[in-house]
């Protein structure tokens, strides 16, 4: 006979299922590299193409006497958000593969925390996007950017990356979860891929038309791209940086929420 | 608490609705510990439905149901904890290796580690993947990925072990492997309760068999009782022209004609006296005759026999 015993077996263990879980997920990242690769690939192909193709006009524009180095300056933190957001892509790839498949249903019949599945993924998407931004900035600085933060300020960007990490993985889980087939799970993160084009990401909001000017300062990537351009440049101001936070908290807690709430209402019949 | 230990699964009055589709309506059973018990039902009959409440996938909308002891609704971590599953569809990690995909199992249920390894190695060996236990998922074959999610849903040594139609989809050799691997688990004293389409498993693996049919239990015995009930399978004639099926089926009248594919039916006995009798009639009446065969009892003889109708009826 089975020598299970049900009394100490059934209590779920949030931690370390969700551990479990996190390691699944960085496995299948190692198995499966391309998704990080491309993600940083990706990011350099745009800071190149941004830098030496359109950068010469596009730093005359920014200050008078600009020139393409200033305009390296200025995309850098753009580009860290941009390895950010493929992550995400990658991210709700995975959640809507693991939705798609019978595992889940396994997941379901064992008595472990319900959260550790999706937490498992955006863990390891926090992981991963802080990972994609620090080698696109080594880049930058390759190319001859030169970031001035002093030591505080590197250690609010650290923490201001990590806050960034977890509010972007959170919502690719709800894109993912929000996705009903998997070859459209990496539709949704794109908004995330054109909200900083409309932002101060790449151009000056000053130079916008009206209308979109406005929508561009208050839509929630030109804070945040303010501050990790502040933060880099040791200029961050702290009203900026307070409203980025805002966003970012709120945007965690709206993908989280939102989350579970997929969750719970998707996982039940297959 | 469990009330009874020699009780494994009680069902009373289970109902469960989607919209419109009252896919259980008023499903009773009660599963002895140690037994192997089957439900038998066509496509849309419920089966699925059944194992999702009893594996805590789905709330019931109305009724009681206990598995192990335990209540699905108000204890469910408790039913997981003594249960196994295994579906229609491989739940395998296809990225991880057969031995990580078995170790992610013990990791969920919280086992110990040597505990783990040791139960491991022995899963590896006796469902014949530990040759193949360190090559990811993806490259396995159908029969060997079904053999791993199976050895999946033993990790936590679970007491009652679900099979969702075991070999629907696997040719006749895996499937005769499967059913070594059914009567072994069966030894080893482990509840089992599993769904299937086809008589001839229920008869060769379950001591207990039930069927099911528009969300209702219709039958509810042993192997031999059903067949009692069934006959022994029937006589299938294939007529050379639509006018030879219309005066086959004048001369049979109990019988029941396929047009289309110009065959008859002929229910009762198929031993040798009974269909020298039925080909004399035919024979005596004028009636030119093709192939014959003689067919074992299918699911439809089930039908035939326990509701009168000759088809098994599509889910109202």
């Amino acid at each position: 006979m089975s020598t299970a015993t049900p009394a100490t077996l059934a209590r779920p263990r949030p931690v370390s299922d969700t551990l479990t879980m996190f390691r699944r997920s960085l496995l299948h990242n190692l198995r499966n590299p391309t998704g990080p690769i491309m993600a940083i690939v990706g990011g350099i192909v745009i800071l190149l193409l941004f830098v030496y193709v359109f950068g010469g006009t596009l730093g005359a524009g920014l200050v008078a006497g600009g020139t393409r180095s200033d305009y390296l300056a200025y995309i850098t933190p753009s580009i860290m958000l941009m390895g950010g957001v493929g992550i995400m892509q990658m991210i709700s790839v995975w959640v809507s593969m693991d939705m798609s498949e019978g595992i889940i249903a396994r997941f379901r019949t064992m008595a472990i925390a319900r959260s550790s599945v999706l937490a498992g993924h955006a863990y390891s998407g926090i992981v991963l996007v802080i990972i994609a931004a620090f080698p696109l900035l080594g880049f930058a600085v390759l190319l001859g950017y030169r970031p001035h933060a002093d030591g505080p300020q590197w250690l609010g960007l650290v923490g201001f990356i990590l806050l960034l990490a977890i509010a972007l993985s959170w919502l690719a889980v709800a894109f993912g979860l929000a996705s009903r087939r998997v070859e459209n799970a990496s539709n949704l993160p794109l908004v995330v891929l054109i909200l900083p084009m409309v932002s101060s990401g790449f151009v000056p909001v000053a130079s916008f038309p009206a209308g979109l000017r406005e929508f561009a300062q208050y839509q929630p990537f030109t804070p945040i791209i303010n501050t990790l351009r502040g933060l880099l440049a040791g200029q961050a101001t702290a009203s900026t940086a307070w409203s980025a936070i805002g966003w970012l908290l709120g945007i965690a807690v709206v993908g989280y929420a939102w989350s579970l709430w997929l969750y719970r209402r998707r996982a039940t019949v297959r | 608490m469990p009330t009874d230990t020699r009780t494994a699964i009680r069902i009373e009055g289970l109902r469960k609705s989607f919209r419109d589709n009252h896919a259980l309506r008023g499903v009773d059973l009660d599963i002895p510990a140690g037994i192997v018990f089957a439900l038998l039902g066509a496509n849309g009959a419920g089966k699925t439905t059944t194992i999702n409440v009893l594996t805590t996938l789905l709330a019931p909308d109305a009724g009681t149901v206990r598995v192990a002891g335990f209540d699905v609704v108000t204890q469910a971590n408790e039913v997981r904890a003594s249960i196994g599953v295994t579906g229609q569809f491989a739940a395998v990690d296809g990225l991880l290796t057969g031995e990580e995909n078995l170790r992610l199992m013990a990791r969920l249920a919280h086992l110990e580690r040597t505990t783990a390894e040791a139960r491991i190695a022995r899963l590896l060996d006796q469902f014949d993947l530990a040759e193949a236990a360190r090559k990811p998922t993806s490259t396995y074959s159908g029969g060997m990925r079904r053999r791993l999610d199976l050895a999946m849903s033993l990790v936590l040594d679970p007491a009652i072990v679900f099979l969702d139609e075991p070999t629907t989809g696997v040719d006749p050799r895996g499937r005769a492997v499967m059913w070594d691997i059914v009567r072994g688990l069966a030894d080893q004293g482990i509840t089992i309760f599993l769904t299937t389409q086809y008589l001839e498993e229920a008869d060769q693996l379950a001591s207990r068999v039930a069927v099911i049919e528009g969300g209702t239990i219709i039958a509810d015995g042993t192997p031999a009782e059903l067949k009692r009930r069934v006959g022994t399978g029937h006589l299938l004639l294939d007529l050379p022209t639509p006018g030879a099926l219309a005066a086959a089926s004048a001369v049979l009248p109990g019988a029941t004609a396929d047009s289309a594919a110009l065959t008859l039916r002929v229910g009762g006995e198929t031993d040798a006296n009974t269909v020298r009798d039925t080909l004399v009639r035919l024979n005596d009446a004028g009636v030119p005759i093709g192939n014959l065969r003689i067919v074992t009892p299918d699911l439809d003889d089930v039908f035939f026999a326990l509701t009168g109708t000759a088809k098994t009826k599509e889910n109202q």
